[in-house]
């Protein structure tokens, strides 16, 4: 349901609930009364453009298809998949929630500084990630490794820069995914910018810029909202409303429904159901054909849950009830897909076991890749700093080459440490010989 | 067109206005660039020749203009963005340090962002409160950015010929209040390296460093210290980041006295980082210590106190002269 179609019902009053809407409070009582939009932009308690949250979801929690004519539309937009392309989404997503969990348990042990897990926010990404086309773009914040999965980002990749050997570590050119955002909110500009270009180009290839809750309140979010719109720029914004930023809930965030944002700035927003990955794959591809053909921006947010902690430096029982996870654990995306698989006799149990041994083999790659991960040569620190070069870059890349040089004799009379002092001026191999890979974990 | 009289203004027009004829790829973002060219008429005429697609004009949100600029330079254009004045830059700042600088040492060196953001800036017009700020020092400070800044007419037109070339983001600053004055400018020259130091009036007993509007402030200091029997040379430093420390020590080496001279606050500012560099470089060549003369540590003063704030010629003149003295 989009701004357009829900514009015009009765503001609803300010409940003083957290949310406003859950996956199963989507189907609550429907206010249809049209409001007079010269009347609706008054008081903090109605305020403008509040009406009642719409959901697309086209598989209920319990697996089942939703059959109903305002889904018509996105029926139509998902006739194209069946029992191979839901194995194949079923799939993303459990390999996704494989690498994540690898990847905390990889920090629990020491391998990585940092994690920030997806944990439940699976069917958002691979949903919006098949949706797209080779050449869209893509603009993630630093939480989207089930969108880099669909765009074929080696998993291990996105594991440099939370080991602390890069600050991004892949080329964004390669797969048209972007480094890692973790300013909040900046990216969505970037997007916004690349989809200018786009149009300037006129190709009709689209852009997506992923942001949370959280992000829905920086500036930049605002801004890239207002020249997306006056640009016409074919951009989508895909916000996972997972319902936290770190321990602020959505209601510190915005006092209307987040999609309802888009209509102020004159496109369209829509609401689904985050944790169902046919409805959030549909919603994208109608998005993204809205840019394709040059009708602009729009909104959608993707309603959801994150399941686990911000990162792996979070403790989340400081600020939220176990009920609340407990609840959206009934609203799972996997085992959602997995009912709907299972009940319609798209897999069976032959099927799930060899995914599981493909998860287990991924698993056990990741973990080795990341142990295997070289500390960078220490002279990185002055590599691309620019890329025409600078004077002072090149005069103290030579004094700190010159001063590590200087300990060589003293480590090669100590002997047995290598590493550092002997690597260091001479190519990429050196200085990893103690890394931290060995020295640290287990 | 050769060589010809141009004031500052009109060169940076006639550089940007080459830009877009030689590289399809450039473009002009702003606010008010478009219509009107600019508050300071710096890209008057330019978007009715070249269209609205290349010549811009943005809503009024620096962040989204840097932001969207690097998205831009993403997708392989090279923005050249006008902020209006130099205290209006701040609500860009972040997409600036945090995003512009980083990019290509993030991607390890995939990308790269060529984008131009010019500042008009500086006092001495009478401006009302955040017009006339001078906060090079802010971006220089920051590694992944070049900070340059030109003095007359052909550096203008020159330095921001290379800036748009460069690939890397360029913080390009114009003294506003020199933009009316007139010097020759040949664009079939072959231009000085973007990165170096010019010698701009040759002497013996004392170096004055400046850039941007104090160059002529120096200038002057210097005829009339010649007048009083004094040998003042000054250096155009033109290059804020990276600084051209090999010129100035090479002057330092022959007059052993340094004074530094900008309108930007002294405190942190960079008179104090050639300061201590030309300490460790000429420690032995230094017959005073290095002064600095800039602006205060306290907000740039309502316009009626300005010229108190602003480093004139006397006070120039009393650095010199206390240098001097040691």
């Amino acid at each position: 349901m989009t701004v357009e179609s829900t514009a015009a019902r009765k503001p609803r009053r300010s409940s003083g609930t957290k949310r406003s809407a859950g996956a199963s409070a989507g189907t609550g009582a429907k206010k249809t009364a049209a409001a007079d939009p010269t009347t609706s932009a008054t008081t903090a308690e109605t305020p403008a453009g509040t009406a009642e949250p719409q959901l697309v979801q086209l598989l209920t929690p319990e697996g089942e298809r939703v059959e109903s004519a305002e889904n018509a539309r996105y029926d139509e937009l998902v006739a194209d998949i069946g029992r191979d392309e839901l194995r194949g989404l079923y799939r993303d997503m459990l390999l996704t929630r494989r690498f994540d969990a690898e990847a905390t348990s990889l920090q629990r042990q020491g391998e990585l500084g940092l994690w920030a897990s997806l944990l439940g926010q699976e069917a958002a990404q691979i949903g919006s990630g098949r949706a797209l086309r080779d050449d869209d773009y893509v603009f993630p914040t630093y939480r989207e490794h089930g969108v880099a999965w669909c765009r074929g980002v080696d998993p291990t990749n996105l594991l440099g820069m939370f080991r602390g050997v890069n600050n991004g570590g892949w080329d964004p050119n390669g797969n048209n995914f972007h480094l890692y955002t973790i300013v909040i909110g900046s990216q969505t500009l970037h997007a916004t910018g690349y989809a200018m270009g786009v149009a300037k180009d006129g190709a009709d290839s689209a852009v997506i810029a992923y942001f949370g809750d959280g992000a829905s309140s920086q500036g930049d979010v605002a801004e890239s909202f207002t020249f997306s719109a006056v640009y016409n720029a074919p951009v989508v914004f895909f916000c996972q409303n997972n319902q936290w930023a770190i321990s602020e809930p959505t209601e510190r965030q915005t006092r209307v429904p987040l999609y309802q944002r888009a209509q102020g700035y004159g496109f369209p927003g829509v609401r689904v159901d985050g944790n169902d990955v046919l409805a959030c794959l549909a919603v994208t591809r109608w998005a993204l054909e809205r840019a394709r053909r040059g009708e602009g921006p729009t909104l959608i947010e993707a309603f959801t849950y994150r399941m686990g902690a911000h990162t792996t430096s979070d403790d989340p029982t400081k600020y939220r009830a176990d009920e609340e996870r407990a609840a959206w654990e009934d609203k799972d995306p996997i085992l959602r897909l997995r009912a709907y698989l299972e009940r319609q006799g798209f897999a069976d149990a032959d099927w799930f076991a060899e995914l599981e041994v493909e998860s287990e083999a991924l698993g056990k790659r990741v973990r080795e890749a990341v142990r295997a991960m070289p500390d960078p040569d220490h002279l990185a620190i002055f590599e691309n700093v620019y890329a025409d070069g600078h004077a002072l870059v090149d005069e103290e890349r030579a004094q700190f080459a010159a001063y590590q040089a200087s300990f060589a004799d003293a480590a090669e009379t100590a002997g047995a440490t290598g590493g550092a002092a002997t690597g260091t001026a001479t190519g990429p191999a050196s200085g990893t010989a103690n890394g931290s890979a060995n020295g640290e974990g287990n | 067109m050769a060589a010809q009289k141009l004031p500052i203004a009109k060169a940076l027009n006639e550089s940007l206005r080459k830009a877009l004829e030689t590289d399809p790829k450039v473009l002009i973002m702003g606010e008010d660039v478009g219509k009107l060219g600019g508050v300071f008429r710096v890209t008057d005429g330019l978007q009715k020749d070249f269209g609205e697609d290349r010549v811009i004009d943005t809503p009024l949100a620096e962040s989204g203009i840097v932001g969207t600029a690097i998205g831009l330079a993403l997708r392989g254009y090279r923005p050249v963005v006008e902020i209006q004045f130099d205290g209006f830059v701040f609500p860009a700042y972040d997409q600036i340090v945090t995003q512009l600088a980083k990019m290509h040492a993030r991607a390890l060196g995939k990308v790269k962002m060529p984008v131009v953001v010019r500042i008009p800036y500086g006092g001495g017009i009478g401006a009302v409160e955040h017009h006339s700020e001078s906060p090079e020092a802010l971006f220089a400070h920051v590694a992944g950015l070049k900070v340059v800044s030109p003095s007359n007419a052909s550096d203008a037109y020159w330095m921001l010929q290379q800036a748009i070339q460069s690939d890397d983001p360029v913080i390009f600053f114009e003294p506003k209040r020199r933009y009316w004055d007139k010097s020759e400018v040949d664009t079939e020259a072959i231009p000085d390296h973007l990165h170096r130091a010019r010698t701009v009036r040759a002497g013996t007993d004392l170096t004055l460093a400046a850039y941007g509007p104090m160059v002529k402030v120096c200038l002057e200091a210097a005829a009339v210290a010649a007048e009083e029997g004094r040998s003042v040379e000054v250096l155009d430093l033109r290059t804020v980041s990276p600084l051209d420390f090999d010129a100035i020590q090479a002057s330092v080496e022959r007059t052993g006295r340094l004074v530094v001279v900008h309108e930007a606050p002294v405190f942190f500012g960079s008179g104090a980082e050639i300061a201590a560099r030309i300490t460790e470089r000429c420690f032995y060549h230094l017959e005073a210590p290095v002064l600095r003369v800039g602006g205060y540590h306290a907000p740039y003063p309502p316009a009626r106190l300005e010229e108190e704030y602003l480093p004139g010629l006397d006070r120039v003149l009393d650095a010199v002269d206390r240098s001097l003295a040691y």
